[in-house]
């Protein structure tokens, strides 16, 4: 009853805002081309927003060739070495590791999840399902591929099994909501055999439906839907912490508030289906939105963990539990941050490692492979992560259709 | 009208002009279309129309038309025709008489949701980002409502997301100073 007063005259006071702006704009074109026009598209602009040049950065459509990947300018810490994983997987999104060994790529903006299969040293890529609509999510459990669609979930069994003659992905949960903003998922399976996924906000800043904005917890048959956190702008990275057992997730935070905040989040939910993270009410833990926030505080609201950095776009998120690249790195974060749009100069277009207390909480965040962005332009942009039972790391790239795989060199090697 | 724009399969050995002769019958001579709701092409940026050609190919986007027009092209063939249309003239904007009134109301939309920001000031666009300045009314219209409706495949979902909070009669008003800027 309260909220349902709140957001009436929120509403309406959003509704006089606008209306003053409008006018105001009006009543100041007016002036100006009464006294001495400028040309058209530059009348009414603050100069600060007209001379800005951001807009969301689409990925090329056409993978990379391998020859042009950017190599050269990705760099990691001493002791490590960078190489191309494969090429050609366009607009590689999601990384997953079957049982015996194949790699399963989604996409975004494409149709298909794509398998890697090595074989005699070779690499093979193979279309495992296509004509889909945003199969941002994959995971697998068991043997069976399971596939997060804008609007629906689908799984494949015995997947490994079937690799040139997949079958069709039957569906196991339909008719989720079919917004295109944020409507493509994350999907991953807790330790309580259950899919994980996320319904993100179909807005940058809006008060979401009741279906919105939050996490949703299904069985494997897509039965049992319920609600596991609330208060979520967008996810596109999940993990399991190893040994507490409770769900990490990184949060993209909104957009055109300015350059510097809010920031991006990396939050852990601790009350399965109480934790309400804060959108659209309060961001980045401290705060209040400058028009759903009035009359909220950012105290009702779970904490993130750790802040990181503003528009940085954290995406994918793993923790490490081998020891291939060192018993330093054993159940540390590794977590891709996509890199910024909404900034003038951009930050992120990194892989870096967050390490954290025996409680859970935060430690410390370090970067570890640093170069997508070259001259405030991105020559690569990693989204996902995947450690190998050989101990290496593997890195998706979306803007070059690419996966990277990181290693220990030399005798170094922690243990092998 | 798409009847009378079918598409007739040519030879792969012609030239990128002779190529192109189908398109420009339906988008227009030097492209600038005179077909209602088939946009003009003229100086489109090159990164916009190959994605457009892709999602096309793709069948990410569907239209009978272009999906057939753009079956069995290469890689190489999308990115000749994109850099080939965004050499073509930029369309110019309608000779319609201008209502100032409703240019106003336009162009302070047109700040408030940013266009500007994204498509460039003088809403000629960049890199993935389309040209809008001089497109067809109509096609604008069309297009705004597709990305409302979350009808248009779009690449990315920028643009549904920008067009959510856009009243039918502001999308009217967008669409009338847009078409009009040169």
């Amino acid at each position: 009853m309260q909220r349902a007063g709140i957001s009436v005259a929120k509403l309406a006071a959003s509704i006089g805002l606008v209306g003053l702006l409008v006018a105001a704009a009006t009543a100041r074109l007016q002036a100006q081309q009464a006294a001495d026009p400028p040309p058209p598209w530059k009348q009414g602009q603050p100069a600060g927003i007209a001379d800005t040049n951001l807009a969301p950065i689409a990925p090329p459509p056409l993978p990379t060739a391998a020859d042009k990947l950017p190599l050269d300018k990705l760099k990691t810490k001493p002791g490590f070495k960078i190489e191309v994983y494969a090429a050609g997987v366009a607009n590689a999104r999601t990384l997953r590791l079957g049982d015996k060994g194949t790699v399963f790529v989604s996409s975004r903006v494409q149709d298909k999840v794509h398998a890697i299969v090595t074989k005699d040293g070779k690499r093979e890529l193979k279309v495992v399902a296509s004509g889909l609509h945003r199969p941002n999510g994959i995971a697998l459990h068991k043997g069976t591929l399971y596939i997060a669609e804008l609007h629906q979930i689908s799984k494949i069994e015995k997947i490994e099994d079937n690799l040139d003659n997949p079958p069709k992905p039957t569906v196991i949960l339909g008719d989720l909501p079919k917004e295109e903003p944020h409507g493509w998922k994350y999907l991953t399976v807790g330790p309580d055999e259950k899919l994980y996924f996320q319904i993100g906000a179909p807005c940058n800043i809006c008060m979401p439906s009741e279906r919105h904005a939050k996490i949703y917890r299904v069985g494997l048959d897509g039965k049992g839907l319920e609600v596991y956190a609330y208060g979520i702008r967008q996810i596109v990275g999940m993990d399991w912490h190893p040994t507490l057992k409770q769900l990490y997730f990184s949060e993209n935070s909104r957009d055109w508030l300015s350059e510097d905040v809010p920031e991006d989040k990396l939050n852990r939910v601790t009350q399965p289906g109480k934790d309400n993270f804060g959108y659209p009410y309060c961001h980045q833990g401290n705060f209040t939105d400058p028009e759903f926030g009035w009359g909220r505080s950012c105290s009702e609201f779970t904490k993130p963990i750790a802040l990181l950095g503003p528009h940085s776009a954290a995406l994918g998120l793993k923790f490490y539990t081998g020891n291939g690249l060192g018993n330093e790195y054993r159940n540390v974060i590794f977590l891709a941050r996509h890199g910024s749009w909404n900034r003038s100069v951009k930050i992120g277009g990194d892989v870096v490692t967050i390490r954290l207390n025996d409680d859970g909480t935060f430690r410390s965040m370090e970067p570890f492979i640093t170069g997508f962005i070259q001259n405030n332009n991105y020559v690569g942009r990693p989204v996902d992560l995947l450690p190998m039972k050989d101990g290496s790391l593997l890195v998706s790239d979306d803007y070059n259709g690419a996966v990277y795989r990181v290693s220990r060199t030399g005798a170094s090697t922690a243990a092998k | 009208m798409i009847l009378l724009c079918a598409w007739t399969p040519r030879g792969w050995a012609d030239s990128i002009d002779e190529r192109m002769t189908p398109c420009l019958a339906c988008h227009g001579e030097k492209g600038q279309s005179t077909n209602p709701e088939i946009p003009s092409l003229g100086a489109q940026t090159s990164p916009y129309v190959l994605i457009q050609l892709y999602l096309f190919r793709e069948k990410l986007r569907r239209l009978d038309v272009m999906n057939d027009a753009v079956k069995g092209f290469t890689d190489d063939d999308l990115r000749t025709f994109a850099d080939t249309i965004s050499r073509l003239p930029p369309p110019q904007p309608t000779a319609d008489t201008t209502d100032p009134a409703r240019m106003v109301r336009g162009q302070a939309l047109v700040r408030q949701h940013r266009c500007n920001v994204c498509h460039n000031p003088d809403l000629a666009g960049r890199d993935n980002i389309p040209r809008i300045a001089g497109q067809r009314e109509d096609f604008l219209v069309k297009t705004m409502r597709e990305y409302k409706a979350n009808i248009r495949a779009g690449y990315d979902a920028s643009m549904g997301d920008v067009m959510q909070p856009i009243s039918d009669a502001d999308i009217l008003d967008l669409a009338y100073f847009s078409a009009r800027q040169r």
